[in-house]
């Protein structure tokens, strides 16, 4: 397609990179792959803000004393972690950045459905991201990042306000997303391309765009009545006025219980893309894991009364609840089993991405499998608040979706930049996330049994070992976690030029260039095969 | 190809499936705008259940007539809307437009009625928070009740004016002639925008003002 003649700098084909130039160019596009750029750098800032204030609490937590901090300013830091990690960097990371950038071209598309209110979704998380620092930066929120009233609606003194409007806003953004992928998922899959042909990561979107749009409102009618309790004290959650603080909890984790398959639903849906290019073989039982994402969705919505076992709600409630979320094992297991399966008897490599996806499976297993602990009401009742509920979601959320999330971000990084990362580097940044991850949180499912509180700056003597141990591996953690970010941002200028395909692996995304034309596919593809035939592809496609 | 190509998004391969996008996101779009007014009436309902003999006293501070009204004009605009969309179809251009102009106006007079009840809460100081009264043993749950009804409200209110703004745009569209055939999609979005906003109103109006009329 090289149409101008003398050009010497144009060794490179036209791709979305740099097709123009200048900021403008950037910060006005509405090209997908670019507003996925703009998300990546913008969620990148958020995750190490996060990070910091979680290295600080692993310092105070090195020694049994509160020798750092007050307790009020762990109050703050552990509230901002949360607050900044969830609402910043998890709900929005998988599907704003690689959602955007790979939901056009894995079906064949030029752009998603509205590429305004793609751009404008970005933008109103820059505005919410903007409240939240602010009222980070004006000095912080103590309230734990779930709000609960009475204390945020009523008594907290630290900048709520700023805060909850902050996530407010965010809110939109989340839901413009899921709104935008849905009808691009539904009506612009290029011809041929039907619902089970789709890559699985695709049906993990949609099925987390369906919690995005219909959970989100929820939290953002809660935290709406907390500002405006905050602001006239009309009583809606402060029980002298004759209202329920227990509502709050109910509109909370209405959505935010749901949040967490936002969290890991975009996860799984990358694993299922990276276990069948590097096994060679087709995923086992495509229509179980496809449906197993919808099931994992809809039952999401069912089991939020498990947040709220020792809140007073009533013990039938309690005892539907816990059923309920037994069910979501379910789904759950079933897509494990199934990346066990394709793993059987396939030609395994063990390329970064691989690493991060095996490292998915079985933290996500051990995370999985204790949240059942939780979810049995007697036994809740004594882990409840303790270091075994931080180790059991930090399983779900670190242990698996960050390491979906960059398990990814290597797996498509190829096609995102048209540049090769050095695999050595990647391989052991891999493994020392692992390490570190594991030593991090496992001393906390220990001593969360034995009785640690979470939420507190100081704690008894003999939980010291095991508190050392965490705090040394959060800090191999936090080694691991930037040296991606070196050797990723080296390959950009000093990295090998990536063919089309690196891995040779099947999708629609590996047929266009890397990096791909702004129009994604010079001719809509015809799609005539089912997803993952890497049986088929004895020969390496060119 | 031979459709004329300013109507079409590049995104897009033909003017179908752009329509067929637009409605389903509209559709998708209401059902958020569900969960949130769900959330309200969560809220509502529980307090509600606890506080009865409360809710329907304070209900009967509101007026049933004043409200009847507003229901009439709400419904009006809803079939005036309902002939803009046939209008759009069909293409005409001042009948479409002055469709969208008697949908604003009766929008307009239902929002003025809403400030003015307000403004009488105000004036016998029911509004919650801003030296609320209430004669009675029950003033902190009719407070509760007065919390409620200001939020649906005044979330209703203000989906009316942000609809009345859009409704205004396609107004100045429709006049110079850019809502014709196939480019009158926004209007069917925007219809569907409306008839929700209204039907919200529907749940509203014996929501609030209806609590316990049959003992009047």
């Amino acid at each position: 397609m090289s149409s101008k003649t003398v050009e010497p700098v144009s060794e490179t084909p036209v791709n979305y990179l740099n097709a123009s130039f200048g900021l403008r160019s950037w910060l006005l596009t509405i090209d997908h792959k670019r507003i996925a750029l703009l998300y990546l750098v913008t969620i990148t800032l958020f995750f190490f803000v996060g990070g910091v204030f979680a290295l600080l609490i692993r310092l105070e937590l090195l020694t049994p004393r509160g020798d750092l901090f007050t307790a009020e300013t762990y109050n703050k830091l552990f509230t901002m972690h949360g607050l900044i990690m969830i609402f910043f960097f998890l709900i929005p990371a998988v599907p704003a950045v690689l959602g955007n950038f790979l939901v056009p071209l894995m079906i064949g598309a030029r752009d998603l459905a509205f590429p305004r209110i793609n751009l404008l979704s970005y933008y109103i998380y820059a505005v919410g991201g903007t409240f939240t620092m602010y009222s980070v930066v004006a000095g912080g929120v103590d309230t734990g990042w779930t709000f609960y009233t009475p204390y945020s609606s009523t008594y907290s003194n630290t900048h709520v306000t700023a805060m909850v409007i902050g996530i407010f806003i965010t809110g939109f953004s989340s839901i413009l997303t899921g709104l935008n992928f849905i009808v691009t998922i539904h009506k612009m899959r290029a011809p041929g391309l039907t619902w089970f042909r789709l890559p699985l990561f695709l049906w993990s979107i949609y099925a987390t765009s369906i919690i995005m749009i219909l959970g989100t409102p929820s939290v953002a009618m809660a935290l709406a009545l907390v500002a405006m309790e905050r602001l006239l004290h009309i009583g809606i959650f402060d029980p002298r006025l004759g209202g329920d603080p227990l509502l709050f909890q109910h509109l909370f984790w209405f959505y935010s219980h749901p949040a967490v398959y936002i969290m890991i639903l975009p996860g799984m849906g990358i694993v299922s893309e990276i276990v069948p290019c590097f096994s060679r073989k087709r995923i086992f039982g495509y229509s179980f894991v496809a449906f197993s994402s919808l099931a994992i969705a809809v039952l999401g919505f069912l089991v939020w009364g498990h947040h709220m076992f020792v809140a007073g709600q009533s013990i039938y409630a309690g005892i539907i609840f816990s059923a309920l979320s037994f069910l979501v094992a379910i789904p759950s297991a079933v897509k494990v089993f199934n990346w066990t399966a394709t793993l059987y008897k396939g030609s395994v490599s063990f390329a970064t991405p691989m690493l991060y996806a095996l490292g998915f499976i079985g933290l996500f297993t051990i995370g999985g499998l204790t949240g059942l602990v939780l979810a049995t009401l007697g036994l809740d009742i004594h882990v409840h608040d303790t270091y075994f509920v931080i180790a059991h979601f930090h399983y779900i959320m670190v242990g698996g979706m960050v390491m979906a999330y960059l398990g990814g971000i290597h797996f498509w990084w190829p096609k995102i930049t048209g540049r090769l990362y050095p695999d050595s580097w990647g391989r052991l940044a891999a493994a020392i996330i692992f390490i570190g991850f594991n030593l991090t949180f496992f001393p906390q499912f220990i001593v969360g049994y034995l009785g640690m509180p979470r939420r507190y700056h100081v704690y008894p003597p003999e939980f010291q070992v095991l508190n050392v141990f965490s705090t040394a591996g959060a800090s191999i953690l936090g080694v691991g976690y930037l040296l991606p970010l070196l050797y990723l941002f080296w390959s950009l200028k000093y990295g090998a030029k990536s063919p089309a395909n690196p891995w040779d692996a099947t999708g629609l995304e590996w047929m266009a260039p890397s990096p791909p034309p702004t129009q994604n596919f010079p001719v809509t593809p015809l799609v005539a095969w089912e997803a993952y035939e890497y049986e088929k592809r004895e020969v390496p496609v060119a | 190809m031979p459709e004329p190509t300013h109507a079409l998004a590049e995104q897009f391969d033909d003017l179908e499936q752009q329509r067929q996008a637009s409605t389903i996101g509209m559709w998708v779009f209401l059902a958020t705008e569900v969960i949130f007014f769900g959330a309200l009436i969560t809220g509502y309902t529980e307090y509600r259940a606890s506080y009865y003999q409360a809710w329907a006293a304070a209900s009967k501070h509101l007026s049933v007539v004043f409200g009847a009204i507003m229901t009439i004009l709400l419904l009006s605009s809803s079939f005036t809307m309902a002939m803009a969309v046939h209008f759009a179809r069909l293409g005409g251009r001042k009948r479409l437009a002055l469709c969208l102009l008697l949908t604003i106006l009766l929008g307009a007079v239902f929002v003025g009625m809403k400030f003015m009840e307000w403004h009488d809460h105000y004036q016998r100081h029911e509004v919650p928070g801003m030296g609320f009264e209430f004669p009675g043993p029950n003033a902190r749950e009719a407070q509760l009740f007065f919390s409620f009804y200001f939020a649906m409200t005044g979330f209703h209110a203000l989906h009316m004016i942000v609809g009345i703004g859009i409704l205004a745009v396609l107004t100045g569209l429709a006049l110079l002639g850019r809502l014709a055939p196939p480019r009158h999609v926004p209007v069917d979005i925007a219809g569907l925008y409306w008839h929700f906003v209204d039907i919200v109103w529907i749940f509203l109006f014996p929501l609030l003002y209806l609590v316990d009329l049959h003992h009047k």
